[in-house]
């Protein structure tokens, strides 16, 4: 399997932010039902941000990268969001300290490194409904396939489909934590934004893998 | 609803931008931040900096606390929403005349966390940071949860008292002891009488029936502890004061400040009404009030209803809150 070089981490950067500035509509239909609307544009520009800060960064170690990533994210976006994707960001920084080169089944083991920095930071728990919602069983389903040896393709597969399932289950979930907290059992019935968002990140990882492998979709990039 | 509105997404940038055209004799903003708000009496040298931030959407709160003897700078979020890490950050820089800088800010999830990574950006540059989060939302969380609680109108006074008594030179620890002093004497209570709406949204993300009110609504319309018949506003105030004092236990002959706030949409004058009922409820409690606040103090974009908070003074606290200071909203 061919490394990874930093400009196609950049372009799965680019990638997402494209995905999530074309679901911003319909983010910002399910965020303007319990949170301020904006959740769609916020990570659209926050993921905008990092291609921006990162695209120059030829030579830096992939550890670098990310915690530049990390920075950038967290100087654009506020509420909570900004500081949750920063520290999971961070938190892939600090897993990939050491590593000069990255393969794809690095870019599956973003999404432990990503669920468990948000994590940290966020503290909420499985059933809060919040993106941990999502992230939580992707991180799960990725180290699993991963350590059933599966290609990475299918192990970013496997986590978004649990990425899928746990953000459809927010929708009877009411929201104890974070912003959506605000309207308590006014939250019922809806399906958290942000475990949608990670659920459009998690699917544009896939979509690159899958394009890398020669299937198509990463063509666009 | 109607509103006097250009493109949403430039609301709080344009917001911003007459604010400090119309109060440019107190403040201007950063250079180096968009979002950033600064009294034009900081940083002072050798002063410790008071600095805070929220969400859009409350106006006069929160950048309308900036000036003398006041708030020294203000992150700027988007309406209901944290800033960035950056802008509290660039705030805290704004504010630093190298005495520390201490950070008075409300006990919501983002703000949390932004100022905390905010605190570690500039740690970076050798300023120190010392925090104080509000939480006199009586209704937020019970009295033994009190860490839980959401701050509201009760974050005017930590202002008031922690800027005045960095006016005075104390230290970053006394300015921090004397802003949680203040914040653990406030008890705060909303009362709902009508939805607010996301300009971005276009409609209330949440609905207060006719006739209906809905008793400790939060600041962004979180959900309240009752919603019932709405009564006379001699019921409410009497309803607002008992909320409050239960959660307070006040010896008799305390004396309060006490702030009526209107949430954005209720007429001043009605304000006036449960203020007059409020003071003699708590003189009927053996409470005295040295200084009282009523007026459109901390909203909550055009909700209708109002804030009641208590503060119990001491001679320290007193001394602070009477401190002669200027901005464009106290």
């Amino acid at each position: 399997m061919d490394n990874i070089t930093n400009r196609q981490i950049t372009d799965i950067f680019r990638l997402i932010a494209l995905r999530l500035s074309e679901a911003r509509v319909e983010l910002g239909a399910l965020d303007g039902a319990i949170g301020d609307a904006d959740h769609g544009n916020s990570m659209a520009e926050g993921f905008a941000a990092v291609v921006r800060a990162t695209s120059a960064m030829i030579d830096a170690s992939p550890s670098e990268l990310f915690m530049v990533a990390a920075r950038s994210f967290h100087s654009e976006v506020g509420a909570t969001t900004g500081p949750l994707y920063a520290s999971a960001m961070m938190a892939a920084g600090r897993d990939l300290d050491g590593k000069t080169v990255l393969t794809a089944s690095d870019i599956v083991s973003l999404l432990p490194s990503f669920a468990r920095g948000i994590a940290e930071r966020g503290k909420a728990q499985a059933g809060d409904k919040t993106m941990m919602d999502a992230w939580g069983p992707a991180a799960r389903a990725a180290a699993e396939a991963l350590k059933a040896g599966l290609p990475a393709q299918h192990c970013m597969a496997r986590a978004e489909r649990a990425a899928r399932e746990g953000c459809d289950s927010t929708r009877a979930m009411v929201a104890s934590v974070g912003r959506a907290a605000r309207l308590g059992a006014r939250s019922l019935g809806h399906v958290d934004p942000g475990a949608a968002s990670a659920v459009i990140i998690i699917a544009a990882l896939q979509e690159w893998l899958a394009g890398r492998d020669g299937t198509g979709a990463g063509d666009r990039v | 609803m109607q509103r006097f509105l250009n493109d949403p997404d430039d609301l709080v940038d344009e917001t911003v931008a007459g604010f400090v055209k119309a109060h440019r004799d107190l403040v201007h903003l950063s250079p180096e931040n968009a979002r950033v708000v600064v009294s034009n009496f900081a940083p002072e040298a050798g002063r410790v900096g008071i600095v805070t931030g929220g969400g859009s959407g409350h106006e006069p709160a929160f950048i309308g606390y900036t000036g003398r003897n006041l708030v020294d700078a203000v992150a700027v979020g988007e309406i209901f929403s944290s800033p960035t890490a950056k802008s509290f950050a660039d705030a805290i820089k704004a504010a630093n005349g190298g005495a520390g800088v201490a950070v008075l800010y409300g006990n919501y999830a983002g703000d949390n966390m932004n100022v905390k990574m905010a605190a570690r950006m500039v740690a970076k540059d050798g300023i120190e940071v010392a925090t104080v989060v509000a939480n006199d939302d009586v209704c937020s969380a019970p009295a033994t949860e009190r860490e839980k609680r959401r701050g509201v109108a009760g974050e005017i006074f930590m202002w008031k008292i922690g800027g005045a008594k960095a006016a005075t030179g104390a230290p970053l620890a006394e300015v921090q002891a004397a802003a949680q002093k203040a914040i653990d004497a406030c008890r705060s209570v909303g009362v709902g009488l009508g939805p607010c709406t996301l300009p971005a949204v276009g409609h209330p993300n949440f609905q207060i029936a006719a006739g209906q009110m809905e008793v400790g609504i939060g600041h962004h319309g979180e959900p309240g502890t009752r919603v019932e018949a709405l009564r006379t506003a001699r019921d409410v105030a009497d309803d607002m004061v008992r909320l409050v004092m239960e959660d307070h236990a006040l010896p008799a002959g305390t004396e309060l400040a006490v702030l009526v706030s209107g949430l954005g949409a209720t007429p001043v004058n009605e304000l006036y009404v449960l203020y007059d009922r409020i003071e003699s409820q708590l003189a009927g409690l053996g409470m005295t009030v040295h200084r009282a606040f009523v007026g459109n103090y901390f909203t909550s974009l055009e909700m209708v209803g109002a804030t009641l908070t208590v503060m119990a003074l001491d001679d320290e606290l007193k001394a602070l809150l009477d401190m002669d200071c200027a901005s464009p909203a106290l």
